[in-house]
């Protein structure tokens, strides 16, 4: 079965399939959460090197790889949006840009009380911190430039336009630990295997899984607002209210 | 296109180039060491701020009299338009600010040759300045508090030329070479001309409409 994915494009549509999924979505991140912050704290055994703080790695790595893949779906959301002039992607890109900017800082803050007690400092300025925290910036700015605009359909391509730009950063990032030597220490799960412990492994996915599902709950709420807002002169939106 | 009728207007981004840079010995003191060490970021620096002080103008007249627009309907293609705003940008501020750089490079004491190489990252550094300052003047083009919002949107994406631009000073000065930093330097500025007038371009119809 093929699905009309023009049918699911038109925002009206999209209001009620969204309404049915928020609940499904919010429900399974709230279940994740509590399963991972089970196994985090409990099964996970205490690391050889780094003794119980390590424990934060359960925030932060799962808040780091949110950070760079909302992004990377707010500039996908953008260019289709640029591309096909289709109001919804716009929209979707609007929505996702404050729980990533939330996941920016929440990655940058646990990174920083991680720091501390294993590197002895707050902060340093090496590749992947300063990259995230450029990253922080570009959410900010985007977040920025759609707030001054007070017409829709111009803040939406500019702030798709300035997405696009920014996303050069996220690559970078993502192989700083590669190319750099730096402080922050290299990725433990490669494509060819991981150099982790299947608890903590699992513990990291399944925290990962429920920061996904949270995103999603959160952007779909978010977006349903963006619509009502926007089609609030269409007749669909005025049976709804009933006004 | 070229905006340089107005004398007061340009130089004023090239006085606060001097005047920022000057700051910084009368805020850290003026032991010779520690300024040699500052000297290269503090000049980079100052050249991020200069750039963004000068780029506001750099169409808001041209949008306000409806130049712009009209520049826009003609048959030319408006990347042309975007890279030749970009060009005029870099004449006005880049190259004055190019001259002046040895002089705060003798404020800094800084050596001779890391001037040269100073000046050298600038020449490569500053036309990539101008070419993603124009595309954050296209996107902010006419909205309330555009300057601010400017900074705010540019200013991450002028960090790899601060990065290298200073970093080729630094290593010239630590007794390497910095023909990685200024090779870098010069695929940045390669990349963003290649890119960085279409996304403008691309913009100014945005903001125009």
């Amino acid at each position: 079965m093929a699905i009309n994915l023009y049918y699911y494009a038109s925002p009206a549509t999209f209001y009620q399939l969204s309404g049915k999924l928020i609940p499904w979505f919010g429900w399974s991140a709230a279940i994740l959460t509590l399963i991972g912050l089970y196994i985090s704290f409990f099964v996970a055994p205490t690391d050889f090197q780094q003794g119980e703080a390590y424990r934060i790695i359960f925030i932060h790595v799962p808040a780091a790889w949110m950070s760079m893949f909302i992004y990377l779906v707010m500039a996908f959301w953008g260019a289709i949006g640029l591309a096909f002039k289709t109001r919804l992607s716009f929209m979707m890109s609007r929505a996702l840009a404050p729980t990533g900017a939330l996941f920016t800082f929440v990655a940058l803050w646990t990174g920083a009380l991680w720091g501390k007690p294993m590197w002895g400092a707050w902060w340093v300025w090496d590749a992947r911190l300063t990259s995230e925290l450029i990253l922080l910036f570009l959410y900010i700015g985007i977040m920025a430039l759609w707030a001054a605009i007070d017409d829709p359909q111009r803040g939406d391509r500019a702030g798709a336009l300035l997405t696009l730009v920014g996303a050069i950063n996220v690559p970078i990032i993502y192989f700083s630990v590669k190319w750099w030597n730096t402080l922050h220490q290299g990725a433990s799960i490669k494509p060819s295997g991981t150099s982790m412990h299947e608890a903590m492994l699992a513990g990291m996915l399944i925290m990962a899984f429920a920061a996904w599902f949270y995103t999603i709950a959160v952007a779909l709420y978010r977006v349903r607002t963006l619509i009502i807002e926007r089609e609030r002169n269409s007749e669909w939106v005025k049976a709804l209210t009933g006004k | 296109m070229l905006a340089a009728r107005r004398r007061g207007d340009w130089l004023t981004s090239q006085f606060f180039f001097v005047m920022v840079a000057s700051m910084f010995p009368l805020g850290i003191g003026p032991d010779p060491n520690t300024l040699r060490m500052i000297g290269p970021g503090v000049v980079w620096v100052s050249a991020l701020l200069a750039s963004l002080l000068s780029l506001p103008r750099l169409l808001a007249e041209d949008f306000r009299d409806g130049s712009l627009e009209q520049m826009l309907l003609t048959p030319q293609p408006a990347v042309l338009l975007a890279l030749g705003k970009s060009l005029a940008h870099w004449l006005i501020y880049g190259v004055p600010l190019l001259l002046i750089s040895p002089i705060l490079g003798i404020q800094f004491s800084l050596p001779a040759e890391a001037i040269a190489i100073l000046m050298l990252s600038l020449l490569i550094g500053t036309p990539i300045l101008s070419l993603l300052g124009s595309v954050g003047a296209a996107l902010t083009l006419g909205l309330r508090g555009s300057g601010v919002l400017l900074t705010l949107l540019i200013l991450p994406l002028y960090v790899p030329v601060l990065i290298f631009g200073a970093g080729a000073v630094d290593a010239i000065m630590a007794g390497t070479s910095a023909e990685s930093h200024l090779s870098l330097l010069g695929a940045i500025l390669v990349s963003t001309l290649l890119v960085a007038p279409w996304i403008a371009a691309a913009a100014l119809k945005v903001s125009i409409e």
